[in-house]
């Protein structure tokens, strides 16, 4: 901008250049070189510590043949379509209900929204306590009189990560709201009228002009939630540690434990490039669209 | 659970209701469609705050109060009692001193990360917007791209720099890697932000002689207030609420309150005692609600500053 007419030599710009350092440090030694360094040596057989000493793809086999990781993998896909399908429509929903020019706005939306302010950890915790078998809402029912209820998610491996589920929802549905209460607020009035005057119903309006038309939204808001999904760690940790068993394990957590306990490095690294190709799958189509399109000079 | 089922099929019914004839109708305070709007609006607001209530109450009552009655409803007798366990009693592992440590240490570790990040990712974006470098831009977007790396491939090799150096396991280390990790979504802030003001104010400055620091300094940081209560809201709660950053690069006795939080209602050894849990859990989630409820609509902007795109 100001200085594209200023020729470019190492000492123009020099104070620029000087406050960049964190960010160029940032960027070339933690986020490139930090990675490049995770996925090198989780071609080796590294153990107590990183050691190269390369073993192909063994790790990677070994990865594959764990049931742990693939329960991980399954959890973190069930627990993703969970996500993205029900905090994209209730996210939706609610911001479409807040936009009805409503009386207490402000008021709803601080409520819907409070719990995106309270950590993964707080939240699990809360919602362990909740779905609590012997105290929790299991109990209350079955208090009532319906002696035969069953609702103990968090106790039966085979729908645990629904559990999980919920507290997520509860959790980080708020933030998508908000998102998609701003890409509401920002389709021209007009629209709606024209869509009125047509004789368009409501509904109609919504999905096939307003939503449409709320492309970039979504798509941000896609990415977002993506990213969340895969980084799920502390909400696991706090609400159930991963059990009953390993019934709830996530990749994360997987990649915490044989690095930190199992001293399985090479283990931990193979499993964390594991994640990092699924982001990867997200992130460089969305990138491409989002930089790649209009760099400017 | 019910709530949260309803109210997607509940709202799809709505708008239809709302589609007879077009145009201007008369609206009245009862009517079918407002029934159902405010009505939905306030089953899902009850579904949300149901959580905090219980949180409460239970805090509140004592060990066989909770064993007898049910979760939802109000204590009979108050006590204050596991408040003051959670704060100043409960144990993790060998230190019996409750909550107070990780508070402190949260505050030591959340102050100073603050600041910091604050500071080098204002200068980053300042630098993007106003003084751009060859280059600048491409280590901007590694930042921003580096933004969805998922933490656990950059854990280890942080780990081994900063042992190297020689502050792993101290606060000054979970500083650095919270202003690293805070960075990329800051330095978006600050630079749209920045590239948002007006182009005539910086070039006034520069022929009035005004350098890199001057600028930034004189007329930059008065100017940009808002968007720095913006930053300040965003890190206190995501460094407040950390927890993966805290138990790789902290030791026990250093440890941030959601880690010790999480040791506390998760010890295995010991009676239960969940009033102490709740009481806990209010007490680590109090700072950033109140971050929240009182920043209202600045909350609201500091995350779809993050979130969309500028």
């Amino acid at each position: 901008m100001s200085n594209s007419e200023r020729p470019n030599q190492l000492f123009r710009n020099l104070n620029a250049k000087i406050a960049s350092i964190p960010m160029v440090l940032t960027a070339l030694v933690v986020f490139v070189g930090g990675t490049a360094w995770t996925v090198l040596y989780s071609f080796t057989n590294s153990k107590l510590l990183p050691r190269l000493n390369f073993v192909g793809l063994d790790q990677y086999h070994r990865l594959w043949a764990t049931p742990r990781w693939l329960i991980s993998i399954e959890n973190l896909l069930i627990y993703g379509v969970i996500s993205l399908v029900f905090s994209l429509v209730i996210g939706f929903v609610l911001a479409a209900l807040l936009d009805q020019k409503i009386r207490f706005e402000d008021t709803f939306r601080t409520i819907f929204l409070y719990p995106f302010a309270l950590s993964f950890i707080v939240t699990g915790l809360v919602w362990q306590w909740l779905l609590n078998p012997d105290f929790g809402i299991q109990r209350v029912v079955r208090d009532l009189g319906w002696t035969s209820f069953s609702f103990d998610p968090l106790y039966n491996s085979s729908i645990v990560i629904y559990g999980i589920s919920i507290a997520a929802l509860w959790q980080g549905t708020g933030l998508i709201m908000c998102l998609m209460l701003a890409g509401l607020r920002g389709i021209d009035e007009d629209i709606w009228k024209a869509a009125r005057v047509d004789g368009i119903p409501m509904w109609k309006t919504y999905l096939f002009i307003v939503i449409p038309m709320m492309r970039p939204v979504f798509i941000t808001t896609l990415v977002i939630i993506a990213a969340g999904i895969v980084k799920v760690y502390d909400l696991v940790v706090a609400q159930t540690s991963g059990g009953p068993g390993i019934a709830s394990e996530v990749p994360a957590k997987y990649v915490y434990d044989y690095m930190f306990f199992a001293q399985n490095l090479g283990q931990g690294f193979a499993a964390s490039t594991m994640m990092l190709l699924s982001v990867m799958i997200v992130i460089v189509p969305w990138a491409y669209l989002e930089f790649g399109g209009r760099r400017r000079g | 659970m019910v709530d949260v089922a309803a109210s997607p099929s509940d709202a799809g019914v709505l708008p239809r209701d709302d589609a007879g004839p077009a145009g201007a109708k008369p609206r009245h305070a009862l009517s079918r469609r407002n029934i159902f709007l405010y009505g939905t609006l306030i089953v899902v607001a009850l579904y949300y705050l149901l959580p905090l209530y219980v949180m409460i109450v239970t805090s509140l009552k004592g060990m066989p109060e909770i064993r007898l009655g049910n979760i939802f409803s109000p204590p009979v007798e108050i006590t204050f009692e596991p408040w003051v366990k959670a704060w100043a009693t409960a144990c993790t592992g060998l230190n019996c001193d409750g909550l107070s440590r990780g508070f402190w240490n949260s505050v030591r570790i959340t102050v100073p990360s603050v600041l910091l990040s604050i500071a080098i990712a204002s200068m980053n974006g300042y630098a993007l917007a106003n003084w751009r470098f060859k280059g600048a831009d491409t280590f901007f977007i590694i930042l921003i791209v580096g933004a969805f790396i998922p933490y656990q491939v950059m854990i280890y090799p942080i780990v081994i720099i900063l042992r190297e150096i020689g502050i792993y396991g101290t606060l000054t280390g979970l500083v650095i890697v919270h202003s690293i990790f805070g960075m990329p979504i800051l330095t978006l802030l600050f630079r749209n932000y920045f590239t948002s003001m007006p182009e005539e104010l910086f070039r006034a400055a520069r022929v009035d002689g005004a350098g890199f620091w001057g600028i930034y300094l004189r007329i930059m940081l008065p100017m940009s207030l808002p968007i720095f209560v913006v930053a300040i809201i965003l890190q206190v709660t995501g460094i407040w609420n950390d927890f993966l950053f805290g138990v790789v690069y902290t030791r026990p006795d250093t440890y941030p309150m959601t880690v010790q939080l999480n040791n506390i209602v998760n010890s295995v050894q010991g009676v239960k005692e969940y009033n102490v849990n709740m009481a806990a859990t209010i007490l680590t989630g109090l700072v950033p609600l109140i971050v929240y409820f009182i920043s209202g609509k600045l909350f609201v902007r500091g995350i779809a500053a993050g979130a969309v795109k500028g």
